[in-house]
């Protein structure tokens, strides 16, 4: 981030941003825990409970990381075109990981309640949450090239 | 900015788990005997831990006993003694004892073993043994202390036939020969029969008690898991009471549906099998109480899918209602979550006569609720072979004044041959020894 050859202002992307490296993990473990919770309320197989437990914590991990490169993205200067996407990617994603943090708290009960039926509306919402932010996210991230 | 929202999301949700687990006094009185109140149900968002500091006794501490008794150790520095259990010749064996290492499946275990590991010993020094202790005069200073048998697999139960002496590992039920007098056992000890045990062995403590005839065993086997979280395929055989032949080994399913039975004794009068039952557990703290129950043969106590009868659990999946039309409630409730592991009953004459008959249970004290239950020894009186009454507290001040910090936890409970009520007291590294007050 610091080699930078290039003049101030001729480029929009002045180092690369840490931030999106990390984002893609949240996502996918939420989304995949919103399968495996529809595996476990089809089979009552307890594995899959324990698959939805195991990726709520490693997508919050991964979602911790990615808060921190965001963090650091903002503050290294990599400024951000188009506030208003900006501004439903982070309220949306904080949105999502609350979403997150208590749905593992929810998947911490034993056996059939760990799921059914909190466990697996709250993996819901959170994949729309997600997906409303990813589409934002993304166009953000598009504004943002074309504009290079 | 993220980051403080994060921290009053994660707040929030803790206050709201803390919201859950209600707030109301209940009378755990009310849950004491044949007819317990049973509150509606409660589903945590955060499973309720309160688990007190170990802060062992120092020199010269004691528990606490009931007028009329006294206490003093009978020994110390043992490492995890678990259960007691007087010999024909007076000779005491305290079986030292330590779970098998348990499997993580989920983030929760991992969590939840740090918890419960602020209560547990020091963890030094050689276990899974059982020791010797000769106190031929009674007098409440043995003559001798010396490993009587060494190299078991987490023993819990042991019984004594004749010249064959039992014990139930957390695997296998296996015979020695013995002979009265006998210090050591060096005979390396023939398997009697294989009992549900690894890889996760949830609850492994093998009760173990001898058929007055001498012709079965009776060994506790508790389920593998809270309420099938590890899969009901975990749960083979177990949550059980198996009934095995001394002669051959075969097996039998004795009764079921008793979450993790432990503390198996008959009763001397009647000759009828009596077990403590811990129940399950983030139901709420106040569900579902513990108990102890005569053993009807063939009988079905209802877990996973039930509990006190016809309750039924929505944990479990499928559920079978079938099972749950035949389940019966079990006699005397002891109230929710003290965790009863040791029970014998009392027929000497050492201790005061409203002893007399009754039943001593062992408390190991709850994990799962705010306020603390059990962590005492308390004697249930009978009559006619029943429970006939309120149980008096004999035994307590296991826990620290403040409440914050235990300083010992009860398990198994024996009667020496003076008729002295002994306790093995695992996190205080103790066997204690209650007398008639001079």
């Amino acid at each position: 981030m610091t080699d930078n050859p290039q003049a101030p202002g001729s480029y929009i992307h002045a180092a690369h941003p840490v931030h999106p490296a990390f984002t893609s993990f949240p996502t996918a473990c939420f989304a995949g825990t919103l399968l495996t919770d529809i595996v476990y309320w089809k089979t009552a197989e307890m594995q899959w409970a324990n698959f939805s437990a195991w990726m709520l914590l490693f997508g919050l991990v991964m979602a911790g990381f990615a808060v921190i490169a965001g963090i650091v993205d903002a503050l290294a200067g990599l400024r951000i075109h188009g506030k208003r996407p900006a501004l439903v990617h982070v309220i949306g994603n904080i949105i999502a990981i609350a979403l997150a943090i208590l749905n593992s708290f929810v998947h911490s009960r034993d056996a059939y309640t760990s799921v059914v039926p909190l466990g697996i509306l709250i993996s819901f919402i959170t994949v729309i949450v997600l997906a409303v932010t990813g589409w934002w996210g993304h166009e953000d991230a598009y504004v943002v090239e074309t504009r290079r | 900015m993220s980051r403080v929202t994060i921290t009053l999301a994660a707040t929030s949700l803790l206050a709201l788990a803390a919201c859950n687990q209600g707030s109301k006094p209940f009378d755990r009185n009310t849950q004491i005997g044949p007819n317990p109140v049973l509150p509606d149900q409660q589903q945590y968002l955060m499973p309720p831990m309160n688990v007190p500091e170990a802060a062992p006794w120092k020199a010269g501490e004691t528990p606490k006993v009931a007028p009329g008794l006294a206490i003093k150790p009978l020994a110390q520095g043992l490492r995890s003694p678990r259960n007691v259990y007087t010999l024909p010749n007076g000779d005491i064996l305290v079986v030292e004892s330590t779970g098998p290492k348990a499997p993580v499946f989920r983030p929760k275990e991992l969590i939840m073993g740090l918890v419960m590991a602020r209560s547990h010993g020091p963890s030094s020094g050689p276990s899974n043994r059982i020791t010797l202790i000769r106190d031929a005069n009674g007098d409440g200073a043995p003559e001798l202390k010396t490993v009587f048998l060494d190299g078991l697999k987490s023993p819990f139960g042991v019984a004594l036939v004749g010249n064959d002496f039992y014990v139930a590992n957390a695997d296998a039920i296996w015979r020695y020969p013995y002979l009265a007098g006998d210090t050591k056992i060096t005979a390396p000890g023939v398997k009697l029969t294989d009992l549900p045990g690894g890889p996760i062995n949830h609850h492994w403590t093998k009760s173990l008690a001898a058929s007055p005839d001498g012709t079965k065993l009776y060994a506790g086997v508790g389920s593998n898991s809270n309420i099938t979280e590890n899969g009901i395929g975990a749960e083979l055989d177990r949550a059980a009471i198996w009934e095995i032949d001394r002669m051959t080994g075969a097996h039998r399913l004795y009764a079921t549906g008793l979450r993790n039975p432990n503390g198996l004794t008959f009763e001397p009068t009647t000759n009828q099998l009596w077990t403590v039952v811990n129940e399950r557990d983030e139901l709420g703290p106040d569900l579902v109480p513990d108990y102890m129950t005569s053993v009807k043969d063939g009988a079905f106590y209802g877990w996973p899918y039930s509990y006190y009868g016809q309750h039924v659990d929505p944990r479990v999946q499928p559920q079978r209602p079938d099972l749950v039309k035949t389940a019966i409630p079990p006699d005397y409730a002891l109230s929710s979550h003290v965790a009863p592991l040791g029970m014998v009953f009392y027929q000497g004459i050492n201790l005061p006569p409203a002893y007399r008959g009754g039943a001593f249970v062992g408390e190991h004290g709850s994990w799962d609720r705010d306020a603390l239950n059990g962590y005492r020894v308390i004697s249930v009186p009978f009559a006619n072979g029943k429970p006939s009454g309120m149980p008096r507290e004999v035994v307590t001040g296991f826990l620290a004044p403040d409440g914050k910090s235990v300083r010992g936890r009860p398990v198994g409970v024996a009667i020496d041959s003076h008729g002295a009520l002994l306790i093995a007291d695992d996190l205080g590294e103790t066997v204690w020894r209650v007398t008639g007050a001079p």
